[in-house]
């Protein structure tokens, strides 16, 4: 492994960890404050992608960028109007199902609306190619792009919470939701801003990350458990543990994904070597990147047994 | 003495006749396959059994516990893969199981990995726990690809049933034979579960359930409680994955592991209903129907479903059983006749709605898939245009007035109810006061 | 016990060393220390926000203690969950009713009971043939007077059933110490008075602790009372005593007394 080969890997890595802290965080913030996980989450997600796939065959992908996430937004708004309020009153089981419910259904709408298999949303222009080259490695723009939105974004977010009058409600209603109803706001359509803002978070990463990763039906299940990994290792509750929890796992992933080491190659020529019919065979002989994809969950596990608040977690549950 | 004056604010029918009931299950089981006697009925029937222990096993997290599980298919899937390689390795010989325990073996692997995961998972509860399930799922689904020797990879592993010396002169080749097999597991199974209800562990479960808190303030460990119910479940869940393996003969990772699985398994446990203990049973006899008769009449079955779940979960959350006891609750006051009529009114506006809807669907899913074979698509014996507008129009607009009459019935239907439940009430006081 | 000046081994039943808790900076609990002979009827009263209830979820171990000691006769049981502490003799209601609301009255008692009975986590016997379990239940039902109620859902009960019930729980399991959070709370004159009667009959023998804002009901339901205000107890003595002391006059009883007396009741 050279330096620059790490270098891009780290940037890679930060890059889809800044992608994942983008969707924890609106999930996190509809938790705190509603106390609702939102199952359908990265479903809105895998929207607005779709959404600016088709926005950009009309007007560019530079609209879209605009567009896509307010209408994903609007729809998440709708829904906590029509749908989450109804069940808020029973609790968080049945939150969680009906998020849950939604998901299935925003799966098939999509699949109705888009097809079952990939749609070829590309970038534009602008963000085709390298934006600089190390020795050989490549780190696209694209990639840079989706840091650079991340955290603009995620600055933005920060400034509206922390300065602004709407902010500081949203602040006191994510800790103390009877109190400021009593104050006389409204706190219903806090909730529902709140939500519909959080599912405009998760379609905005949608349309910076569909074209730079696959869009496709299955994008929504397939990041989707990983964001809960995000959140649960992050600590529940915490920002700043889903984005500590969001650029670990993303770094590591994206390390493990490319290295072909298995315990069995690093152990070849010393005295300790794995032979072929030995017992542990099957499992030495497994290269990081063949266990990449478990990787989340054993964190997820590890977290669990050594520190079930999770890395910065505030809430007891 | 207390006991004599009981006051039944809970309906109970169950109480009359509990033998009757019992018998007129296992009646039910045994005579099934003598009354619907075609190949894919008998088909059904047997995957109804063993999704009836699945789905009744889920529901001792789910109605019971409270615990809301994303990735039960976990217990279920790892039962039949030890299931079906304990298959293997006795028609070679190496192990004494005969096929009629090997759903044992099952549910003795589903114990051992609910033991080993569920450790970890009923750390944390509520939410918390139902991600936790979700990651150990899509943990365990992963970890198929890297071990193909246990999981068979992409092709799964397969087996014959038809091994060792027969049992009682039955060799379980024939399905009505297998489905037999699984009727008894089934019958044992539901009792097990029902009497694990009437047990101290089972009753605690409730009570862990209601009020997790003050649990804790009556000596019990909550975390223990809902760990042991794990268990439990996991032992239940694995039987019914055997069962699974036996019928099949075949067991696939990327199938039988997925979250796809777990959440079938969970919206047909709610929709069955989870309040009741035999909401699950019925929610098997829809998932079998759903996934094998709803599947042909319509490509967007699984639309359909995400519907009928939401609108479950909005309006009905103790799902098809509790429509059906607070309908025999009002029937049982004499009631019911009050509501023929509005039922049948929300039961054509529904309809209306639904095939207003069925007509779109129908029609964008031609449009994506069948465009080669002209803009006609059959549907419901007529024939629709998807390049005429008038079609288009015409859909929406029985879309849009079914849905506008149907909320205009259900108002009406929920003043009649209401009004019915009051009744009711007064009815409920007058007797006791008598 | 009573303690025994000659430094032997003194059996509070109840003893509180010190005992500190702090939220962040806020200091809610600023070291109380409290003696609790056995059988002693003790009411915890003071100002709004004083710390009572917190008092009790320390000693119950509902919250752990930022420093100090809560021994139960005489072994150490702050830092221990609440069901360890439950299982040594402690047990305690809540001001805001903690029932299983859909289990029937009967079962909620007999859910409190299992425990104590030995019963654990056991799946392999009936809840329909314990026996001694079903019977103390029945017992207990009576006891709290309501048996007309036995099979009726626990959350169709009315307010001052549910607060029955709750009393009921939390003796269910036999403990020895009981402690009773505000358990005439939003009760009306009438049903308070009985319901404190109640309490004086199921309680017998027992220790008891009592958060209460009624005086009356403090007066006449406590040998000793303890006033907590500010975090600290400022007063632990007889009701006269405590009526007479200046400190607790100045900082709380003074004016409600007073006014009581001026109302009439």
């Amino acid at each position: 492994m050279t330096s620059e080969f790490a270098t891009i890997q780290l940037l890679n890595g930060v890059s889809y960890g800044l992608l994942l802290f983008m969707l924890s965080s609106g999930l996190t913030l509809i938790f705190s404050m509603m106390g609702v996980l939102n199952f359908a989450h990265t479903s809105f997600y895998m929207l607005g992608a779709y959404l600016a796939y088709t926005i950009s065959g009309v007007v560019g992908f530079w609209p879209a960028l605009v567009i896509a996430p307010l209408v994903v937004g609007g729809l998440g708004a709708v829904f906590e109007r029509y749908s989450l309020r109804k069940v808020h009153k029973w609790g968080h089981v049945p939150e969680l199902l009906v998020t849950f419910g939604l998901s299935y259904l925003i799966l098939e709408l999509v699949q109705l609306i888009w097809g079952r298999s990939t749609v070829p949303y590309g970038l534009p222009v602008q963000l085709q190619g390298p934006l600089f080259t190390l020795y050989g490695t490549q780190f696209p723009k694209s990639r840079s792009f989706i840091m650079l939105v991340s955290l603009v974004m995620l600055a933005s977010v920060w400034l509206l919470l922390t300065r602004t009058r709407i902010g500081l409600l949203i602040q006191a209603a994510l800790t103390h939701p009877h109190m400021v109803e009593a104050l006389g706001h409204n706190v219903p359509r806090v909730f529902m801003l709140v939500f519909g803002g959080g599912c405009a978070l998760a379609g905005l990463a949608g349309v910076i990350g569909g074209n730079t990763y696959v869009t496709e039906p299955a994008m929504a299940g397939s990041v989707g458990s990983i964001i809960f990994v995000v959140v649960v290792v992050g600590g529940m509750g915490s920002l700043a543990g889903a984005f500590l929890a969001s650029l670990l796992i993303g770094v590591v992933q994206t390390f493990a994904v490319a290295l072909d080491h298995s315990m069995a190659s690093v152990l070849k020529d010393t005295a300790m070597a794995i032979t072929p019919d030995s017992f542990i065979y099957p499992l030495a002989s497994l290269t990081i990147s063949q266990v990449a994809p478990i990787l989340p969950y054993l964190f997820l596990v590890l977290i669990l047994i050594f520190r079930p608040k999770g890395l910065l977690g505030t809430r007891e549950d | 003495m207390a006991g004599n004056n009981k006051a039944f604010y809970s309906f109970e029918p169950i109480n009359v006749g509990r033998y009757v009931i019992w018998s007129l299950f296992a009646l039910v089981l045994a005579v099934a396959p003598l009354l619907f006697t075609s190949s894919l009925a008998l088909t059904m029937l047997s995957q109804i059994g063993y999704l009836i222990i699945i789905l009744l096993s889920y529901n001792i997290l789910l109605g019971q516990g409270g615990m809301l599980s994303f990735g039960h298919a976990v217990y279920v899937g790892l039962g039949s893969f030890v299931a079906i390689h304990a298959m293997n390795l006795a028609a070679k010989g190496a192990i004494p199981v005969p096929l009629v325990l090997i759903p044992v073996v099952g549910g003795l692997a589903g114990m051992f990995f609910a033991a080993l995961f569920g450790f970890v998972t009923t750390k944390k509860s509520g939410t918390t726990f139902a991600m936790i399930t979700l990651g150990i799922g899509e943990l365990v689904a992963s970890m198929a690809l890297m071990f193909p020797g246990f999981f068979g990879g992409e092709g799964g592993i397969t087996t014959n049933r038809v091994y060792g010396a027969k049992f009682l002169g039955l060799d379980f080749g024939p399905q009505i034979q297998v489905y037999y097999l699984v009727a008894v597991y089934c019958f044992l199974c539901t009792a097990g579960m029902y009497a694990f209800t009437g047990t101290p562990l089972g009753r605690i479960l409730n009570a862990v359930r209601d009020n997790p808190e003050r649990v804790e303030f009556v000596g019990y460990n909550t975390q223990r409680v809902r760990y042991l119910a794990f268990i439990v479940a996991g032992f239940f869940a694995g039987i019914g994955g055997g069962l699974a393996a036996i019928n099949f003969e075949i067991v696939n990772a990327v199938d039988s592991l997925s979250g796809i699985r777990s959440g079938g398994y969970l919206l047909f446990a709610f929709l069955g209903g989870a309040v009741f203990f035999f909401g699950p049973i019925i929610g098997a006899v829809l998932l079998v129907f759903a996934s094998i008769l709803l599947s042909e009449l319509s490509k967007a079955w699984l639309l359909y479903l995400g519907l009928a779940f939401l609108f479950m979960v909005m309006y009905a959350p103790g799902g098809v059983a509790s429509l059906i006891m607070m309908n025999l609750r009002v029937a049982h006051f004499g009631k019911l006749r009050r509501l023929w009529v509005s039922y049948l009114a929300l039961a054509g506006t529904a309809l209306a709605m639904v095939l207003g809807l069925a007509a779109v669907v129908e029609m964008i899913y031609h449009i994506q898939l069948n465009s080669a074979l002209g803009p006609v698509v059959p549907f419901m014996g007529a024939k629709l245009n998807t390049q005429s507008p008038d079609t288009w129009v015409g859909a929406v607009f029985v879309v849009l007035t079914g849905a506008g009459l149907f909320e205009v019935t259900r108002r009406g239907f929920k003043q009649q109810w209401d009004m019915i439940q009051e009744d009711i009430e007064r009815e409920i006081k007058r007797r006791e006061a008598a | 016990m009573r303690a025994d000046g000659q430094g032997g081994a003194t059996r509070w039943a109840l003893e509180l060393k010190d005992l500190r808790k702090s939220f962040g900076k806020t200091d809610i609990i600023r070291g109380v220390d409290l003696q609790v002979a056995a059988g002693e009827r003790v009411a915890i009263i003071g100002p709004n926000g004083a710390g009572k209830s917190t008092l009790f979820n320390l000693i119950s171990g509902r919250l752990e203690p930022s420093s100090g000691q809560v021994l139960l006769h005489g072994q150490r049981i702050d830092g221990k969950k609440p069901y360890e502490i439950n299982r040594l003799g402690l047990s305690r209601s809540f001001q805001i009713t903690n029932i299983f609301g859909r289990l029937s009255t009967f079962e909620n008692l007999r859910c409190a009971l299992l425990w104590s009975q030995g019963y654990r986590y056991t799946f392999l016997r009936f809840l329909s043939g314990l026996q001694d379990v079903n019977e103390r239940a029945e017992e207990l039902l009576s006891r709290i007077h309501l048996e007309r109620k036995r099979d009726v859902l626990a959350m169709n009960l009315t307010y001052a059933e549910q607060r029955a019930l709750e009393v009921g729980i939390t003796i269910a399991g036999g403990a020895s110490v009981i402690l009773l959070d505000e358990p005439t709370a939003g009760m009306s004159r009438e049903e308070t008075r009985r319901f404190i009667a109640l309490i004086k009959e199921v309680t017998v023998g027992k220790t008891l602790l009592t958060v209460e804002h009624d005086m009356g009901v403090v007066f006449g339901l406590a040998e000793k009372i303890a006033v907590v205000v500010y975090g600290e107890v400022i007063a632990f003595d007889t009701p006269d005593k405590v009526r007479a002391n200046q400190r607790v006059q100045e900082a709380y009883l003074g004016s409600v007394v007073a006014a009581q007396q001026a109302g009439g009741h």
